[in-house]
């Protein structure tokens, strides 16, 4: 690499998927390109490159967030998760193998994304997030039913463009289903409903 | 091994082929390590960036290189004046080259968002910047990408089939009819917007052109890059493992001639990345189209006349016809029958074939019109289309290989609950919405090309299938598995299948619904002839025992014959009079699209076909600013493709349709789910309100500004 002033670079530590990664970046890297050209983590898909699209999508302190729209820099000290730290070892996350066994995508270009979204989206909804489908918004009524409009709100930041949607929406609610069973969750039976309606 | 075998006729089946299987790299893809072709790292990596015209007509007066090239990590700039030189002259898989893709050989301008530069940096934020700070100047030129039907200058093109096809006397079929429909249709600029932007790394090894690519096929786009940079066709390999999208968009495109160019200049790897703003002048497109369908009946709905016409655009440097008015060549027959493709020439990028070019748009302006004059003779569509089945092509005459559009129909109308419905419009409320339903007809060209595929038995009793296909997200890889499968009579796990390396032979490219056909095809000679060897018993050398196949005989053998899928489409909406928004509440599709590999992943492209439909009625249109000649929000915020919440329940179902002179059974099956879909949508709007739509998309402020049962 060609050195640079080091007035636009600096040196920084990303945490990411539970591990440490030293590197120096651009001041303009996004997390986007320091994740897929700076540490090889290429799972994490460019797609707009605007925020647009969802691909890029990636969880920060547990929260997701378009890491296109986030620069390197400014991602120190979070705790990044991306599409190659979902998993347990060789076991697949309850979102990955409901895409995987409802062929929950096509071209699975914005798979990542959606499943990184998904995972989100299923804590967002347990923790009693109301989103622009929620009949009851007030905090008191809790979750709402994760009903298949649910869902497709909850996840149509994520762009599918082979179409996919409606496999998609019913692996995030049969994930769903998984995760409030293993829980203990009495949810999962509307997940379960939703799974079928969607 | 496990096997278990029976034999139906000369087609083996053993289970796999029509049973469900997840994809062959679903993992892959679920958890990121599926790479894709700006995922593939290389040592010495430089990055282009390319630089678009911001005028759309004109000559480049002078390119500022100087200050661009003082920038950090620039390495070089290439535009017309230094840039290697290409041959277009030549005529190839699909035939001449359009020169948008032979990029800096002069200073012309033909439309904004032409290449005039590509920059090269050692990173891809400086070679980003770069190239923003290039400054181009221009000579500019008066611009017209004014399309409208009254345009003087079109004229006729011939498009898979001759420009205008008629038989009968039209005029006085339509004055003898008790019953006519005339209307006027559009269909806006629409784009395919794979979510994988167009990615190519080049570079040069050991006197072998490399190029790592995201495209539809790699034996096309290593032949096109041969004879534009005049090399040996063996001394170039493209590899395209896997594919984010491509819908038409990913043949031969600026970036991978960029990239060549930039990696024969500093004989180091060039990766070059199309932007999603850049896609939207770089990719390709699907051409606006002015439609007028004219049908004539008998009262009792039979026709007497039908005429479509339709006007599309291209380029001033490239002819490519949107032939809109080809379904009418299947699916209806009347005495008088009239048919024709025109295109005007603009300053505009050459359109190219986008998911169903021509039965997309064409089947909304048909398949509405069908439903007007159903209308009309007071007729359910249904029944009326049923009055109309050909028995014969009518324009050709030839017989179909098989026809169940009507068995389509059956099951739909009997699945969807279409057997309650009231015809009349306008009627039923569910709050503030109104409700409504409609249908429309689907068929799409069954075609297979010619392709090679090399089988192995290899000496662990395992098989191994070479054929250059390309898995753009149809499950094309999972299909050709349990294809090879049955015809070597093992199970998948048995099977490992390469594709997308044009080293593996030539093939047919991932288009015109042909694809899986067309290897399944080679695969299949290949593997009966393999299994054939096997029987003999003379044992497996460690190398294995090879195979090879070539269709080209075989498929130039078949006769002569409408070889189409159908299908019937059915649509449930609900239209806001207030806020004009339209929501489909459920859609249903039944196909008749040939043997069905695998029904897990089939069932997903057909769907996926149908959510293009809802997208396409609903939500799709670039709009060309005509003082500037570029797009208004040429990106997915500007140009809305269908989110989640657009998209309610889709079901997809298919009857039985075997194609009897495919070795498979198989038809294809990647556009015939978008066909006819939009049709079903703005029909049952109109059923819910009482008002035609025949501009796409129906925008809220289309709604509202035709008023209806409000």
């Amino acid at each position: 690499m060609a050195p640079v002033p080091s007035s636009t670079y600096s040196a920084i530590t990303l945490n990411i998927n539970g591990e440490k990664h030293a590197l120096s970046v651009d001041h303009r890297t996004t997390l986007l390109d320091a994740l897929r050209e700076r540490l090889d983590l290429t799972g994490t898909k460019k797609g707009c490159d605007q925020g647009q699209c969802g691909a890029c999508t990636v969880l920060l302190d547990g929260r997701r967030a378009v890491s296109c729209l986030q620069l390197a820099v400014a991602a120190e000290g979070r705790e990044i998760t991306t599409i190659e730290g979902v998993a347990e070892g060789e076991r697949l996350h309850p979102v990955q193998q409901a895409f995987l066994d409802l062929d929950g995508y096509q071209c699975g270009y914005c798979t990542p994304g959606q499943i990184c979204s998904a995972i989100a989206v299923i804590e967002e909804h347990a923790a009693g997030w109301p989103s622009a489908a929620t009949d009851d918004v007030r905090p008191e009524a809790g979750p709402p039913p994760l009903t298949p409009e649910e869902i497709r709100e909850r996840m149509s930041g994520n762009l599918c463009r082979c179409g996919a949607y409606v496999s998609i929406v019913q692996a995030v609610a049969r994930a769903a289903a998984v995760e409030a069973r293993t829980a203990g969750n009495d949810t999962a039976e509307t997940a379960e409903n939703a799974e079928a309606a969607a | 091994m496990t096997t278990a075998t029976t034999t139906t006729g000369t087609r083996a089946v053993n289970g796999s082929v029509g049973t469900a299987h997840t994809r062959v790299e679903g993992r892959d893809k679920v958890t990121g390590t599926a790479r894709y072709a700006g995922e593939i790292p290389f040592a010495e990596l430089a990055h282009g960036w390319l630089a678009l015209s911001t005028v759309a007509r004109g000559r480049i007066r002078s390119v500022e290189t100087e200050t661009v090239l003082a920038m950090p990590g620039v390495l070089t700039v290439l535009h017309h004046e230094n840039a290697p030189r290409v041959d277009t002259d030549y005529v190839g898989l699909l035939g001449a080259p359009d020169p948008t893709a032979a990029v800096f050989q002069h200073d012309r301008v033909p439309h904004v968002g032409w290449p005039v530069a590509l920059v090269v940096a050692e990173t891809s934020e400086q070679a980003r910047e770069a190239a923003e700070a290039l400054v181009v100047h221009y000579e500019q030129e008066p611009h017209d990408v004014a399309f409208s039907v009254d345009r003087p200058d079109a004229y006729e093109l011939d498009a898979f089939g001759p420009a205008v096809m008629a038989k009968g006397e039209l005029d006085a079929g339509l004055a003898a009819s008790a019953v006519v429909v005339d209307a006027e249709y559009t269909t806006p600029e629409e784009h395919h917007n794979p979510m994988e932007p167009h990615a190519a790394t080049a570079l040069w090894d050991g006197g072998r052109l490399e190029v790592v690519d995201s495209n539809q096929g790699t034996t096309w786009v290593a032949s096109e890059l041969a004879n534009l940079f005049s090399l040996d066709p063996a001394s170039v390999h493209v590899r395209s493992e896997h594919v984010g999208g491509g819908f038409g968009s990913k043949g031969l495109r600026a970036h991978q001639v960029a990239a060549v160019m930039a990696a024969t200049v500093l004989q180091r790897p060039v990766r070059v990345i199309m932007t999603r703003r850049q896609m939207f002048s770089l990719a390709g497109y699907r051409s606006p189209t002015t439609q007028r369908v004219r049908l004539g009946a008998d009262a009792d709905g039979r026709l007497r006349a039908l005429d479509h016409s339709s006007l599309s655009l291209t380029s001033t440097v490239h002819e490519f016809v949107e032939a809109s008015a080809g379904p009418a060549r299947v699916m209806y027959d009347a005495d008088a029958h009239h048919t024709a493709n025109r295109v005007v020439r603009l300053d505009v990028p050459t359109p190219t074939f986008m998911r169903a070019p021509g039965e997309a748009p064409g089947s909304f302006a048909l398949e509405s019109a069908v439903d007007e004059l159903a209308e009309k003779c007071g007729i359910d569509p249904i029944e009326l289309r049923v009055r109309n089945e050909p028995e014969r092509g009518p324009v050709s005459g030839l017989p179909f290989s098989s026809r169940n559009l009507l068995a389509c129909f059956r099951e739909g109308a009997r699945r969807f609950g279409w057997a309650d419905r009231d015809p009349r419009p306008g009627l039923r409320r569910d709050g503030r919405w109104l409700l409504g339903t409609g249908t429309a007809a689907a068929s799409f060209g069954a075609m297979a090309m010619p392709s090679t595929a090399a089988v192995t038995a290899e000496a662990d009793g395992t098989f191994t299938v070479r054929v250059n296909a390309a898995d753009i997200g149809t499950g094309a890889r999972t299909a050709l598995t349990l294809v090879a499968a049955d015809a070597l009579r093992t199970t998948p796990d048995h099977v490992r299948v390469h594709i997308g390396d044009s080293d593996l032979g030539p093939a047919m490219i991932a288009g015109g619904s042909a694809g899986t056909r067309s290897w399944s095809w080679a695969v299949m000679i290949a593997a009966e002839e393999l299994r054939e060897r096997l029987a003999l018993n003379t044992g497996i050398p460690p190398e294995g025992i090879t195979v090879r196949s070539d269709t080209t005989a075989a498929i130039g053998a078949l006769s002569q014959k409408e070889r189409h899928s159908f299908g019937a489409q059915f649509a449930e909406v609900a239209v806001d009079p207030a806020t004009g928004e339209v929501r489909v509440r459920r859609m249903l599709g039944i196909f008749a699209a040939g043997r069905i590999v695998n029904p897990l992943t089939a069932r997903s492209q057909l769907v996926g076909g149908m959510t293009w439909g809802i997208s396409m009625a609903l939500h799709e249109e670039a709009v060309r600013d005509r003082a500037t000649g570029g797009h208004y929000g040429a990106d997915l915020a500007g140009y809305h493709v269908a989110a989640h919440a657009d998209i309610p329940h889709i079901e997809a179902d298919w009857v039985d349709d075997v194609d009897p002179d495919d070795p498979v059974g198989i038809k294809g099956i990647g556009e015939v789910g978008i066909v006819g879909a939009a049709a079903a949508v703005a029909n049952a709007v109109w059923h819910a309100t009482g008002v035609r739509h025949r501009d796409l998309p129906i925008r809220p402020d289309r709604v509202l500004t035709a008023g209806g049962h409000a």
